[in-house]
C-alpha cells in the first residue's frame, strides 16, 4: 500500500534488506552499523543510504534510536518500507527522514546499489537514475 | 490526511522547528492509522519517562527539545524509575539517578505536571463525557475509553508528546464509533482481580480496536484497573464494551481452560522472594482497603507497594502509611512495578504479585520468576 508518512526529496543509493529491522538494540546509533549477526545487513552501515526494508519491529523506543542516528549524522537519507509500523514512522518523523510505503510489486523492483531519486511530492515518488 | 492551512504551515516549519517536528509526528501517525484529520484534545498523558525504558537516546532527545518546547494543554506524566525519597535504600547507580533526574527536569521545563503516575484517571478530575484526550499509557487509555467516557487513541509516547505540544491528535478509529470485532463471554465463576487481569490479557490477544465482554459481573475499582492493565499488556486493543446482546457474528468464551492458559504463560514460580502490589499503581481506595485488611497482621517477607505521590501524601494524613509500614510494607511513589530497575535478577529469583501487567514485565524485562496470587491469597499466605 502506498503511503507518504514523512515528506521529503533526496537522491541516493539503495541499501536493501529482506528482513525487518529492530532499531533498538541491533543498530549502532553512533555509526549506523547493524550489529545483529543473523541480519542480512550485518556489519553494513545504513548511514546515508536509501534504506529499503519490509518494516520495523521491536519496542517503540526504537524511534529514539532513529533520532540519535540523525543527531550523530549516521542516519539513512530516506526509508522505504512495505508496511507501516509506528516505531519507524515516529522515528522518521522525529528525525525528519523521508519515509514512504510501497506495494510488494514496487518493493521487488528496488535492488541494492541502484541510484534513485525519492520525491514524496511527485505522483510517482521513485525515479531510477542512470 | 487533510490539514488546515495553519497545520500545513506548521508542518512546513513556519511555526518553528519544534512545532514542525510535532506535526510531522501527528501526520506520520495519522497516515499510519488511516485518520482523515486532526482533532483538538484537552489533556495529554505521556509515557517515555522511565530511564530504564527510554535510555540515553530518550534522555538526550528530551533534554534537547525541552530547551524550546512547551506543552499547550494539560499534560500529566507516567511513572519514572524510582522514588527519590527512598532511592538510597535500593542499589541504583549514580548514572541511572542523574539521567532519570535529567528526564524529570526536561518534562518539568516543558510544563508537564510531574504526576509520575500510570492512573491519571484516578488522581485527576475527569472532564465531561466525550472529551477528546491523548493517553499514551495503555492501561490509562483503555480505562479512559471504557470507564471514564473519554476518547483517546492508544497513543505512542511520541504521538502523545506531539499532542501535548500542539493540542491535537489524529482522528483515528478509536475516536469514532467503534464496533467490537468480537464478544468474549465471561464464564469463570467467582472472579477476583487476578481473574479480571487474566481476562484482560486474553482480550488483548483476540481484540482488534475494541472488544465486547458479556456477563462481566460487578467489578470493584481494583478489578477494573486489573482488567485494563491486562489488556494493555498483550495487544493493541484499547476499548471494552460491556453489552449483553451478542450482536457480533463472532463469540468466544473465557472459561477455566483459557484462564489456565494465561496463568501457565505468566506464572513461572510457586513462590516469591518478595511481593509487589501495583501496576497499575494503587489509588487511595485500595490503600485504605489494604490497611483495613492488614489490621493485626504483618508480612513475612518484603512487600513493595507502588502508588502516586499524591495518594501517598493523602494516605499519610489518614494514618494509613504508618500502619502499612508497621505491617512491613515499603511504600514507593513516582514509580511502579512495571519496568522497575529496583528489582534485579541478581538479587531476586521470583516475585509474588496480583498484577498481570506487572507479571508480564517482571518475567520478560526483569527476567525474574513470577508467582501469581490474588490479594486475598497474598494476605492469607504471606502474613502472620
Amino acid at each position: 500500500m502506498k503511503k507518504i508518512l514523512v515528506q521529503g526529496k533526496v537522491k541516493g543509493v539503495i541499501l536493501k534488506s529482506h528482513k525487518p529491522i529492530n532499531f533498538l538494540g541491533t543498530v549502532n546509533k553512533k555509526t549506523g552499523i547493524i550489529s545483529d549477526e543473523t541480519h542480512d545487513l550485518f556489519k553494513k552501515t545504513i548511514k546515508d543510504s536509501i534504506l529499503v526494508f519490509p518494516y520495523g519491529v521491536g519496542s517503540s523506543v526504537g524511534a529514539y534510536t532513529i533520532y540519535s542516528l540523525k543527531s550523530n549524522n549516521s542516519a539513512p537519507l530516506a526509508m522505504i518500507c512495505k508496511k507501516v509500523d509506528l516505531t519507524v514512522a515516529t522515528g522518521c518523523a522525529l528525525a525528519n527522514i523521508p519515509l514512504i510505503t510501497i506495494s510488494e510489486k514496487d518493493f521487488i523492483l528496488l535492488e541494492n546499489d541502484k541510484k534513485i531519486l525519492l520525491d514524496t511530492k511527485s505522483s510517482n515518488p521513485i525515479t531510477f537514475l542512470e | 490526511m487533510e490539514l488546515t492551512k495553519d497545520e500545513e504551515s506548521a508542518l512546513k516549519g513556519e511555526h518553528g522547528e519544534i512545532m514542525q517536528m510535532a506535526y510531522r509526528i501527528l501526520v506520520a501517525t495519522g497516515e499510519a492509522t488511516d485518520a482523515e484529520k486532526l482533532v483538538p484534545i484537552e489533556w495529554a498523558h505521556l509515557s517515555g519517562v522511565n530511564y530504564n525504558t527510554i535510555g540515553d537516546a530518550g534522555e538526550e532527545f528530551l533534554s534537547s527539545i525541552s530547551k524550546h518546547a512547551r506543552v499547550k494543554v494539560k499534560t500529566s506524566l507516567n511513572p519514572m524509575g524510582f522514588d527519590i525519597d527512598n532511592v538510597s535504600n535500593y542499589d541504583l547507580n549514580d548514572n541511572f539517578i542523574s539521567k532519570q533526574l535529567s528526564i524529570k527536569q526536561s518534562y518539568e521545563k516543558m510544563g508537564v505536571i510531574p504526576s509520575f503516575s500510570c492512573i491519571p484517571y484516578e488522581i485527576f478530575d475527569i472532564p465531561k463525557g466525550g472529551t477528546q484526550v491523548s493517553f499514551a499509557e495503555s492501561n490509562a487509555a483503555i480505562h479512559a475509553n471504557s470507564f471514564d467516557d473519554l476518547k483517546t487513541n492508544k497513543e505512542s509516547a511520541f504521538s502523545a508528546l506531539a499532542s501535548a505540544l500542539t493540542g491535537k491528535s489524529p482522528n483515528s478509529a478509536l475516536r469514532k464509533e467503534t464496533k467490537p470485532n468480537l464478544t468474549i463471554r465471561m464464564k469463570v465463576e467467582n472472579p477476583n482481580e487476578l481473574t479480571y487481569g487474566m481476562l484482560g490479557f486474553f482480550a488483548g490477544k483476540v481484540g482488534n480496536e475494541s472488544v465486547n465482554i458479556s456477563s462481566i459481573g460487578n467489578m470493584d475499582r481494583r478489578s477494573c484497573k486489573s482488567l485494563c492493565g491486562g489488556m494493555g499488556t498483550s495487544g493493541t486493543c484499547a476499548k471494552f464494551h460491556f453489552n449483553e446482546e451478542e450482536t457480533n457474528s463472532e463469540t468466544v468464551d473465557f472459561d477455566e481452560q483459557e484462564l489456565n492458559k494465561v496463568y501457565d504463560e505468566l506464572n513461572t514460580s510457586d513462590k516469591g522472594d518478595l511481593i509487589t502490589l501495583g501496576s497499575p499503581q494503587l489509588g487511595l481506595e485500595e490503600i485504605s482497603d489494604l490497611t483495613i485488611r492488614l489490621k493485626g497482621k504483618s508480612f513475612k517477607k518484603r512487600c513493595m507497594i507502588f502508588c502516586p505521590r499524591t495518594v501517598k501524601e493523602q494516605a499519610r494524613k489518614l494514618g494509613h502509611i504508618n500502619k502499612l509500614e508497621r505491617a512491613g510494607c515499603e511504600i514507593l511513589s513516582d514509580c511502579c512495578t512495571c519496568l522497575t530497575p529496583l528489582i534485579k535478577k541478581e538479587e531476586v529469583d521470583s516475585v509474588t504479585t496480583n498484577s498481570i501487567k506487572g507479571a508480564y514485565y517482571l518475567k520478560n524485562s526483569n527476567g525474574v520468576g513470577v508467582n501469581l496470587k490474588s490479594l486475598s491469597e497474598i494476605i492469607k499466605d504471606e502474613t502472620r
